[in-house]
């Protein structure tokens, strides 16, 4: 009776289309690796705590988990190489200059409406440990795109965004430090971000009874707080006293902080706004912070670099489209992002897509933010968009 | 091919979906064989009742085996989510209430919205150098509002039972869990968060859209709609 139902597995594939299929993948592989980017073959099935730990909990909505019943963990199939590849490098050492190239399947948990196959390929590269980050963005872009040109795919669109330049934006404010940390903590979601920008807009309301007992206790000092929260009650769970008095303490003195000014506000939506071609958005950045008295210059300069590295590697920096809000879905990506999709082609995944890392590798344990960069093709959207490789 | 009605086999939840099917004129009579998952109809042409744990009547509608089923919105929202979206909540039934909520310790006094979570979220992970845990058997439930509410970096604890223990026992350090009184959330010393209600859950009358909707079936569901309020 589910005979109409589709089937959840993808299509075996057999005769020329397999043959098709690997040669753009040796294609591909074989310009990742003539440009000297070493071959690796990282697993398929990770610990899904280390994804819980990077993605959240959101993870479970993207790639499938499931559990390992022997020792009672949780493994996830890699939903891409970027976390995998690190993970490899991280065993060689974080503080190698290294450059990677990969091929192999991704898995994705998709949506009911969405088409998108749950199983697809990706060929691409991780580089690691590159000062020259502008240089290596370029080198990053420039080689994928030689990699579209190998399979004949000329007809293509690009998109490139920058988080780094709102987060240095809001370092260059004068923010409330609390502020400073939720606006970065959620960047990444922009309803939050946005609701965030209106409460500190709002001139402070009165706190209600509980809060205004809370701030007076804060004010007398920490075992005040402690003895209000234990009184009468239990104590249970790993957050114990100091952590609420340590918390009533940082609300106390952030309590009837002034509103954010609506220029500060109105600049972060400015720039947030910017988009064109990149050329034409690092002078509108520079303007716009320049009228307010705000100063991102270093943000700025090495915007002004990378768009001079694209330009050495033969791109048009100067009509390269850019969007301020472009990568805000992609949580890991902190620098330059980028998305290749094939013109003419509204309905395909993209091409091609990569970014920058740096922040990633310290929470995967680096002892510094490494440089790290990374960008992939997908074969199956490559040849329904024409690949000849 | 007759259609076919999922109800809840044993329990309050059984009594009362028996006596609001009585109010509208159909009679179910649980077979006198209470080991057979079987209940003889009276009042309605072309219907046969299925009895099954409520537990499983989401899943019985997401695959299509029952026409119609009755459970509580919560295991609805809960495990349909990520199944199939043809499945109705067609009709509320006025029984079977309950609160699908977040509750944190009461002694976290400063700690009143999910905006407050949030931050001891963030504070969390940097003291322990984990996230905070959230038990809970609401998975998917717990995921959306979390997301709509932005909290970010919590875990999710799986727990199929005696959840509000989960603090004391520091499994978890909150909970989202169901209450209808709030008694037991106070006996193990949890509160609700001020915006931490999730979902007013109440048993509903759900159609399964995967179902195979036959003429026969049809007709005996346009005979029952008008009797049972569904549209």
């Amino acid at each position: 009776m589910n005979a109409a139902r589709a089937s959840l597995s993808s299509a075996c594939l057999s005769g020329e289309a397999l043959e098709r299929r690997s040669a753009v993948v040796e294609r591909l592989l074989a310009v990742f690796t003539g440009a000297g980017h070493a071959q690796l073959e990282p697993p398929h099935l990770l610990d899904a705590d280390l994804l819980l730990d990077l993605y959240g909990e959101d993870i479970r909505t993207r790639a499938f988990l499931f559990p390992e019943p022997v020792r009672s963990g949780e493994l996830c199939l890699r939903p891409d190489f970027t976390l995998p590849v690190a993970l490899s490098h991280a065993q060689f050492g974080w503080q190698r200059a290294a450059s990677y190239a990969y091929a192999g399947p991704v898995f994705r948990l998709q949506d009911m409406a969405e088409t998108r196959p749950i199983e697809y390929l990706q060929v691409g590269i991780e580089r690691y440990g590159e000062a020259d980050r502008a240089r290596a963005d370029a080198a990053v872009l420039a080689l994928m795109l030689e990699g579209l040109d190998a399979l004949g795919l000329e007809e293509r669109r690009i998109m490139t965004g920058d988080p780094s330049v709102v987060f240095s934006l809001l370092d260059a404010l004068p923010l409330a430090p609390d502020r400073r940390t939720a606006l970065r903590r959620h960047f990444w979601r922009p309803n939050r971000f946005r609701a965030l920008i209106e409460r500190f807009s709002l001139a402070p309301t009165p706190p209600g009874d509980q809060r205004a007992a809370l701030l007076e206790a804060a004010e007398v000092g920490a075992p005040a707080v402690e003895a209000m929260a234990a009184q009468g009650r239990e104590l249970v769970g790993l957050r114990g006293l100091d952590e609420i008095a340590a918390r009533a303490g940082a609300l106390a003195a952030t309590s009837g902080a002034p509103p954010m000014p609506g220029e500060e506000a109105d600049l972060i939506g400015a720039v947030l706004d910017v988009r064109g071609g990149a050329g034409e958005v690092l002078a509108q950045l520079r303007d716009t912070t320049t009228a307010a008295g705000v100063n991102i210059g270093p943000a700025l300069e090495a915007f002004e670099r990378r768009l001079d590295a694209l330009n050495c590697v033969g791109i048009d920096a100067e009509m390269l489209p850019f969007d301020v809000r472009f990568g805000r879905a992609m949580e890991y990506y902190d620098g330059f992002v980028f998305e290749i999709t094939a013109d003419g082609e509204a309905e395909l995944p993209p091409l091609a897509g990569g970014g920058r890392y740096d922040s990633m590798t310290r929470r995967l344990g680096a002892p510094e933010a490494v440089p790290a960069v990374g960008a992939m093709i997908r074969p199956e959207v490559a040849i329904r968009a024409g690949a000849r490789p | 091919m007759t259609l076919s009605i999922g109800v809840p086999s044993k329990g309050r939840l059984q009594a009362d979906t028996i006596a609001w099917f009585a109010a509208r004129g159909i009679e179910i009579a649980p077979s006198s064989r209470s080991r057979e998952y079987r209940a003889d109809v009276r009042g309605a042409a072309g219907v046969s009742i299925v009895m099954l744990s409520a537990g499983e009547i989401p899943g019985e509608l997401a695959a299509g085996r029952i026409h119609i089923g009755v459970t509580g919105e919560d295991l609805i929202r809960e495990r349909i989510a990520f199944r199939t979206r043809d499945v109705r909540l067609a009709r509320r039934m006025g029984f079977g209430h309950a609160d699908v909520v977040v509750a944190v310790p009461d002694f976290w006094v400063d700690v009143e919205t999910m905006a407050d979570l949030d931050e001891v979220c963030a504070d969390f992970r940097s003291r322990h150098g984990r996230s905070l845990r959230i038990a809970t058997k609401y998975h998917n439930l717990t995921r959306g509002f979390f997301r709509k509410a932005g909290v970010a970096d919590y875990r999710i604890v799986d727990s199929q039972g005696a959840t509000e223990a989960a603090p004391k026992n520091q499994t978890a350090e909150a909970i989202v869990d169901i209450t209808s009184t709030g008694a037991t959330l106070r006996a193990n010393h949890l509160r609700v968060l001020s915006d931490g209600l999730i979902l007013r859950s109440e048993a509903n009358l759900c159609v399964s859209g995967e179902a195979p909707w036959t003429p026969a079936a049809e007709t005996s569901f346009a005979a029952l709609s008008d009797r049972l309020g569904l549209d």
